[in-house]
């Protein structure tokens, strides 16, 4: 469509505005000028496309601010209200089709293993056999498919503990090192971003993210025009293209206005906290320092800026 | 300058000659790359929503494909190293055969990558100097380096000597047997760069151990010189040119001993997962055995160990390797054992379960396969051009007018051609 509107020197806003768009270069190396020719360009096409007046933040990290999570896990209901705000927020495509729905945050729900009188002599040798190991035979805590679609008349369940995950927002993100293209990569702030624009959707940082925190659009993303949220960030929750990968970015479109993510607000067990880690009096800082704390798969050296922690 | 346009027309006019049998092949290919285009127009239309690909299983068939074929194009230096590192007379002959195999098989990499890509529109960002090529960090920015270092390396060498070839004149060794050893060493880094890109994975467990590169090596040299033995037995039955016993005795030994290695890594790995069973062995366990009652991988993991083994005792056998009429059959079943070992077998599986141990089944779609079909077939296209032309220089069908192609000695060791030598 680009090379037909150049040919034809079209007036088809979109058409010009696509051209533009294929042929600008990667976000973090363009200039103070060229970004915002980037966000003029953008907040046309959506504004036609959504009709509706939609914004494009170009915001960058604040000095002096690097973003946390804290997550209490004894707090968790399993209610997936952050899979749903977040899916709202952040423009994800919402289809009935397989893979045209994306979520960002998952809540696994674990069932609690079990220990039974029953099972007591189960993998004990019969005779004269040999000790193959104990009964640890029910395969407790283990996340089959579907498990994180569930949807129980009332949460939380007697037999199930959660586990919420998302992007952890590594320090060491394995995703970033392995990208051809330079596409993803940390900002100053913390979150590890994505330039939509400029991936090429080889997945390789889906192959090496080891919390499986991103989603690759495979079809255009289904997102109605009334359920768009205008409110947009470049980096952030802007809608996406097809074959491009995605992941959350902790809401950069709120947080760098001095608001919580949409999961933080909505959470109603208070379950989650989100705060500058470099500010001693804010309140993950204080959770780190008063609380018994976790990362996950810290044995990957991947140090997640997103913790878990318990009373 | 001349005589490379020369060199160039000529070449094409003889690849457009041929038989009934010729075109009907190509033909026939042809029909095949069609279809391959029209699923790669969808792919671009509809999205990559048309395979069976989803967020948990993200490569399948096209990036299986392609690690495969990154190891047929490095099995073309069994034929190189034989040749100028022993200076084996028969290999010596036909060389120039295997570098061809090279550059289709590089070509075929390549074309996997465009299906494999959500937006190849923006492939440009990894050009050097235009885009980003994120060289020191990025596995597959090695990939992308090796892969067309090797294909210009053997489009260098192969047509240095076919172009030698045609006008009679010598190969010049000081540019030329350098090219040669770098080409060598060359095949071998680009299996290992495509085995560090998926083995340097931590996510992925069951990619995530040092075997990996040697484990594709071995069964590279074992699929590549395969390939090649049923080329040969087909250019000796239907063209002039001749290749001799010799040479075929040499590839099947190095099938036979690369196949047996690659057969002893499978199960010193399988030993090292299974045995103590951590969670880490989940996707080899999957692959073998089923997980959660999901057992659909299993079938090709038993078929594929049944096709190698099958294939290692026949080649161990030395009257069924030296007897041309089964040898082709022990080649096709290695062939295709390492084919759904590289497949169904190794990419596939290393995505059950996900990180965060989800049990998601993959199978293709029929685009998927269509596609898959179509770019062999377009491989198969370009090798068949290469082989023709390269053979009609050997056989002096194709030669500089006027020169005295054929009476002139480019090599101390190759002597007269194979064509008149050896019938």
């Amino acid at each position: 469509m680009g090379v037909a509107a150049l040919m034809t020197q079209s007036d088809d806003v979109k058409a010009t505005v696509e051209w533009a768009e294929q042929f600008q270069g990667n976000y973090r190396l363009m200039t103070a000028a060229e970004k915002a020719e980037a966000r003029a360009r953008l907040e046309r096409r959506y504004s036609a496309q959504y009709s509706k007046k939609v914004t494009v933040d170009t915001s960058e990290a604040l000095p002096g601010v690097l973003m946390g999570y804290a997550l209490n896990i004894r707090k968790c209901i399993g209610c997936r209200r952050c899979v749903n705000a977040c899916v709202e927020e952040n423009n994800q495509s919402r289809g009935k089709n397989p893979g045209e729905r994306i979520e960002w945050i998952q809540v696994l729900r674990m069932e609690r293993g079990e220990f039974s009188k029953e099972k007591m002599n189960e993998g004990y040798p019969e005779g004269l056999g040999i000790q193959v190991g104990g009964n640890a035979y029910t395969p407790a805590g283990q996340v089959l498919e579907g498990q994180y679609h569930y949807e129980p008349a009332l949460v939380p369940e007697k037999d199930a503990t959660y586990m919420p995950i998302a992007c952890m927002q590594c320090e060491k993100p394995p995703c970033v090192k392995v990208c051809p293209v330079r596409t993803t990569y940390r900002e100053a702030d913390g979150p590890v971003v994505i330039d939509y624009n400029w991936c090429i959707g080889c997945r390789m940082c889906m192959g090496a993210c080891p919390y499986w925190a991103r989603r690759i659009n495979l079809t255009t993303p289904v997102l109605p025009k009334a359920e768009m949220n205008p409110v947009t960030h470049y980096l952030g929750n802007r809608p996406r293209m097809r074959g491009v990968v995605e992941k959350c970015h902790w809401c950069l479109q709120r947080t760098r206005q001095g608001r919580y993510p949409a999961c933080v607000e909505v959470c109603p067990v208070g379950a989650r906290k989100f705060g500058n880690l470099l500010d001693p009096q804010s309140e993950v800082s204080l959770i780190l320092a008063r609380k018994n704390v976790f990362r996950l798969k810290a044995e990957l050296n991947t140090f997640p800026k997103f913790f878990y922690f318990y009373d | 300058m001349h005589t490379l346009i020369k060199f160039v027309i000529d070449y094409t006019r003889y690849v457009l000659k041929g038989g009934a049998k010729f075109y009907a092949w190509m033909g026939f290919l042809a029909v095949l790359s069609a279809g391959a285009l029209y699923g790669f127009y969808l792919q671009n239309t509809e999205g990559l929503i048309v395979t069976g690909l989803s967020s948990q299983i993200h490569d399948g068939l096209y990036f299986a494909n392609l690690v495969f074929l990154v190891g047929v194009a490095a099995g073309a230096v069994t034929i190189v190293f034989p040749a100028y590192i022993y200076h084996h007379k028969a290999m010596h002959e036909v060389t120039v055969l295997g570098e061809m195999l090279a550059i289709s098989a590089v070509c075929m990499v390549m074309l996997f990558v465009f299906a494999h890509m959500g937006r190849p529109d923006r492939l440009w960002h990894m050009l050097p100097f235009v885009g980003i090529f994120n060289m020191p960090g990025s596995m597959l920015a090695w990939d992308v380096l090796v892969l067309n270092g090797y294909l210009m390396l053997n489009f260098a060498c192969g047509f240095y000597y076919l172009y030698a070839k045609y006008t009679g004149g010598h190969v010049n060794n000081k540019i030329f047997m350098p090219l040669v050893y770098t080409s060598i060493v060359w095949a071998l880094s680009i299996h290992t760069v495509t085995a560090f890109l998926i083995a340097s994975m931590p996510a992925r467990p069951m990619w995530f151990h040092s075997m990996m590169p040697i484990r594709f090596i071995t069964t590279a040299f074992a699929a590549g010189p395969c390939l090649i033995i049923l080329a040969f037995m087909i250019i000796r039955k239907n063209t002039k040119f001749w290749i001799q016993d010799d040479a075929i005795d040499v590839l099947s030994n190095i099938v036979t001993w690369c196949l047996g290695l690659a057969l002893f890594l499978t199960m010193s790995e399988i030993v090292v997962e299974l045995y103590a069973r951590t969670e880490h062995a989940n996707g080899l366990y999957y692959l073998m055995f089923g997980l959660h009652g999901l057992t659909r991988l299993v079938p090709w993991f038993w078929s594929s160990l049944a096709f190698m083994i099958i294939a290692f005792v026949m080649f161990l056998m030395p009257s069924v390797r030296t007897n041309y009429k089964l040898l082709p059959i022990a080649c096709v079943l290695a062939f295709v054992g390492i084919w759904i070992e590289k497949g169904m077998g190794l990419i596939v599986p290393g995505f059950i379960p996900t990180p965060i141990g989800e049990v998601i089944e993959y199978y293709p779609t029929l685009i998927e396969i269509v596609m898959t079909v179509g770019i062999w077939a377009m491989g198969l296209f370009i090798w068949s051009i290469l082989l023709k032309g390269a053979i009609g220089i050997l056989v002096h069908d194709l030669k500089y007018e006027g020169s005295d192609a054929g009476k002139s000695i480019d090599f101390p060791s190759s002597g007269e051609t194979a064509a008149s030598a050896s019938r």
